[in-house]
């Protein structure tokens, strides 16, 4: 069986600097842009419109949000180790680096769904309660799948596809690569949530 | 991502069914394309009963449609009716024309023309078109859900669409959710496709092929996978917020203490904005006009320069247009939103952006005319096709005019003269170009012809009937009947034009019947057509460069683009057409 690889599979065009998974991440993180720049303006125009809670009111703990955007911030960082550690040839440290990644997004899913969604929900305080809620339970929801969907492409990384290593070192940085840049911009997003959900 | 696409000896399945081959792929949404496109226009041809005859049983289907669509007695429901004009709408746009223009057309003859082995990413294409499929039975599921398919139209407007289908119904599974649901699906499918669109065409270019050397059709592709790359999302992020109004009674689209029939909508907290989501899904549905016009742009093109024997004229014009038209269709959404209340500063912006972007759309028009003159044109089938594209495009697209001003707007708006505009632009517009693209490259995809006797017998009618049907509905729509009536001679206008409408009906009829034609050469062709070689049409692009079908990887030698996409009658050359991949030494 013979298998070759597309051209710029592995090496960067030489117009986008890129190759061609890269490319396709960023492309796929544009529109990422659009999707919670939609409901983010979905936000601003329900806020301006409709009879939504006083901003002094304290709806939400920020201290909740403040420790998970800590634990998402470290996160990035231990994301960039892994990348930076398998571009440096020591799979080890690399994994290890992506296993401290995981945990972290493991604790900031954990501290959302039991601290925050499960209390709120207990408190009968329920997406239907009222616009507020119901975009924030929508724009917080939608950004823990994508951190959820994070965790198990890097689970996948660290378990059966690990074998890419062994055969193609290359391509596997690669791989850790936009996996890093898709997880660069799930943080960026809940840079965003943070302050219009905990602190407007 | 990589590697194993060029297995050799695959089996059955992997070679036919979940094939990584980009033609495989583009042959799979052609075809399920197709079904869907002639499902969608089944459901209108029973709709045109009920409009024609109001109130009468419908022949030959009607014991067969089943509770949620008719009565008794076969008589269409008016419910039935909105279930089928929601579902039309949708299928025809979503599930028919764009996979057919992008995954169809762009995904076989894209790669081809750029002379790329395949897609830059195989896995994705094959998720990209399964995703597609899974959504389109999604969407069909609709018709068999408690209470029927959704019937908010294809625009879902909440409030509406917020409460629709839910009364004595199961909360999950019925019509709108399920369209909903679908929706999702068919967002997700377009979005992979167009991030694979985007990287094969900036990466997988061959050697000589300058982003100025490509052909027209793939500019066209290039400028349609960013519309659905950043068009789509913000749909898709109604989508999941209208699923929540729906299954979680938050209520982002619904106002507080709204009533229906007598019943307070008090399952809904409230505050919420019906404009949220008009702003939100004409964002999408606005770009998406362009996506279903650009490529069928892109196939009369390359029709036109092949058969006219010319280069085309102001290629780079074209190209210029087809850019500054992407990017404008992004700031005219709210055209559709004129009578909304939304504010006059709003309809006086969108109504001068909206005037801006028919300049571009004129000057494509324009170009492909003058492309004709002093050719020697070939009466060829996808030549006839073309050239019926540029009056029918054109009578589409300055019917536009009067809608995108506020003033005029007021009369026009949601009447038969707006169904009448975009169907110019869709149907006689787009579906026949796509047709004339089917029988242009039918000798690359199977190396046979499509018949010409069965393809004059195809377009000739179609052409007529096409007429018969739309153009009807600018003197319906005049008269003043609204675009959604199950019967519209309830109404004394609608009395007066119950002619129009006739003559609507019976040309629609008559127009699926002038499919049957095409039909029978589409499959018959494949057998026994006249077997051509690999440049039959005596064409200069590099898809013609390669073996007809192509085999795997496409090409047996990578080629060298050596020049623009259309030399066509080149000045003392010993042929009149210069392929791309030809080098000057050999064709002196």
């Amino acid at each position: 069986m013979s298998s070759e690889l597309l051209p710029h599979t592995l090496e960067a065009h030489p117009v986008t600097g890129m190759y061609n998974g890269k490319f396709g991440v960023w492309l796929f993180l544009a529109s990422e842009v659009m999707l919670f720049g939609a409901l983010f303006s979905a936000y601003i125009l329900l806020r301006t419109h409709g009879d939504f809670p006083s901003h002094k009111e304290t709806l939400l703990d920020y201290r909740f949000g403040a420790l998970n955007t800590f634990l998402l911030i470290t996160s990035s960082v231990t994301m960039v180790m892994a990348w930076a550690s398998f571009k440096l040839n020591d799979p080890g440290k690399g994994k290890m680096y992506l296993w401290i990644t995981v945990i972290l997004s493991c604790a900031f899913l954990f501290i959302k769904i039991k601290f925050e969604y499960l209390h709120k929900i207990h408190e009968g305080i329920t997406p239907s309660y009222s616009t507020f809620y119901g975009i924030y339970y929508c724009m917080t929801g939608l950004h823990g799948l994508h951190i959820l969907g994070g965790v198990v492409v890097m689970l996948y990384f660290l378990t059966v596809g690990a074998g890419l290593w062994n055969k193609n070192p290359h391509q596997f940085t690669n791989r850790i690569e936009c996996t890093g840049l898709y997880w660069h911009f799930v943080d960026l997003v809940w840079i965003f949530l943070f302050p219009v959900f905990y602190l407007l | 991502m990589s590697s194993d696409h060029h297995a050799h000896n695959p089996g059955f399945i992997s070679k036919y069914v979940f094939s990584l081959d980009h033609k495989v792929i583009g042959v799979q949404y052609t075809v399920t394309s197709l079904i869907f496109l002639f499902f969608g226009f089944s459901l209108m041809m029973i709709m045109r009963w009920q409009l024609a005859y109001p109130g009468e049983s419908i022949p030959l289907v009607g014991g067969w449609l089943g509770k949620y669509l008719v009565d008794n007695n076969g008589v269409l429901l008016p419910e039935g009716y909105n279930a089928l004009g929601a579902m039309h709408g949708t299928i025809m746009v979503f599930l028919g024309v764009v996979p057919l223009a992008v995954g169809g057309f762009g995904n076989y003859v894209m790669p081809l023309q750029i002379g790329a082995p395949d897609m830059a990413f195989p896995k994705l294409n094959m998720a990209s078109y399964w995703v597609y499929f899974l959504g389109g039975v999604t969407m069909l599921a609709g018709f068999f859900v408690p209470g029927g398919a959704a019937n908010s139209g294809w625009t879902s407007y909440p409030p509406l669409a917020d409460i629709a289908n839910t009364v004595g119904t199961h909360p999950f599974w019925n019509g709108q959710t399920v369209w909903l649901l679908g929706m999702v699906l068919l967002i997700t499918s377009s979005l992979l496709g167009s991030v694979n669109f985007i990287v094969t065409i900036m990466h997988l270019r061959v050697k000589g092929l300058t982003m100025f050397r490509l052909p027209f059709f793939v500019w066209a592709q290039f400028v349609t996978s960013f519309l659905l790359l950043l068009a789509f999302p913000p749909l898709e992020a109604a989508g999941v917020l209208q699923l929540m109004d729906r299954a979680f009674h938050t209520s982002f689209f619904m106002p507080e203490g709204l009533v229906v029939s007598g019943v307070v909508q008090d399952q809904f907290a409230g505050g919420g904005s019906p404009l949220l989501w008009q702003h939100l899904f004409w964002f999408l549905a606005h770009p998406e006009v362009y996506v279903l016009i650009l490529p069928a742009i892109g196939i009369v093109g390359e029709i036109i320069a092949n058969n006219t024997r010319r280069p085309l004229w102001g290629y780079k014009t074209l190209v210029y247009s087809v850019i500054f038209l992407g990017f404008m269709s992004f700031v005219v959404w709210a055209h559709h939103m004129f009578l909304t209340g939304m504010g006059t500063a709003m309809s006086t912006f969108f109504q001068t952006t909206t005037m801006i972007i028919s300049i571009p759309s004129v000057v494509i028009l324009t170009a492909l005319l003058l492309s004709l003159w002093q050719g020697s044109i070939r009466f060829t089938v996808p030549m006839l096709f073309a050239l019926s594209f540029l009056p029918m495009f054109a009578i589409g697209g300055l019917t536009g005019l009067p809608l995108g001003l506020s003033a005029s707007d007021i009369q026009l708006h949601d009447t038969y003269y707006v169904i009448g505009h975009f169907h110019y632009v869709v149907a006689p517009g787009t579906i026949m170009a796509l047709l004339g693209g089917i029988y242009f490259w039918y000798p690359k995809v199977t190396g046979r012809k499509m018949s010409t006797f069965l393809g004059h017998l195809h377009f000739w009618p179609s052409f007529v009937f096409m007429n018969t049907v739309f153009f009807p509905m600018f003197m319906v729509g005049l008269a003043g009947i609204s675009r959604r009536l199950w019967d519209q001679t309830e109404y004394v206008q609608g009395i007066d034009v119950q002619g129009w409408v006739r003559m609507s009906s019976w040309g629609a009829w008559a127009l699926g019947l002038a499919q049957i034609p095409f039909i029978i050469n589409f499959f018959y062709s494949a057998f026994a057509g006249k077997k051509v070689n690999e440049n039959p049409w005596k064409a200069t692009t590099l898809e013609w460069a390669a073996p007809s079908p192509p085999p795997h990887g496409n090409f047996a030698e990578v080629p060298v683009a050596y020049r623009g996409p259309y030399e066509y009658s080149v000045p003392d050359a010993k042929e009149d057409f210069h392929p791309q991949h030809v080098p000057d030494s050999q064709l002196v």
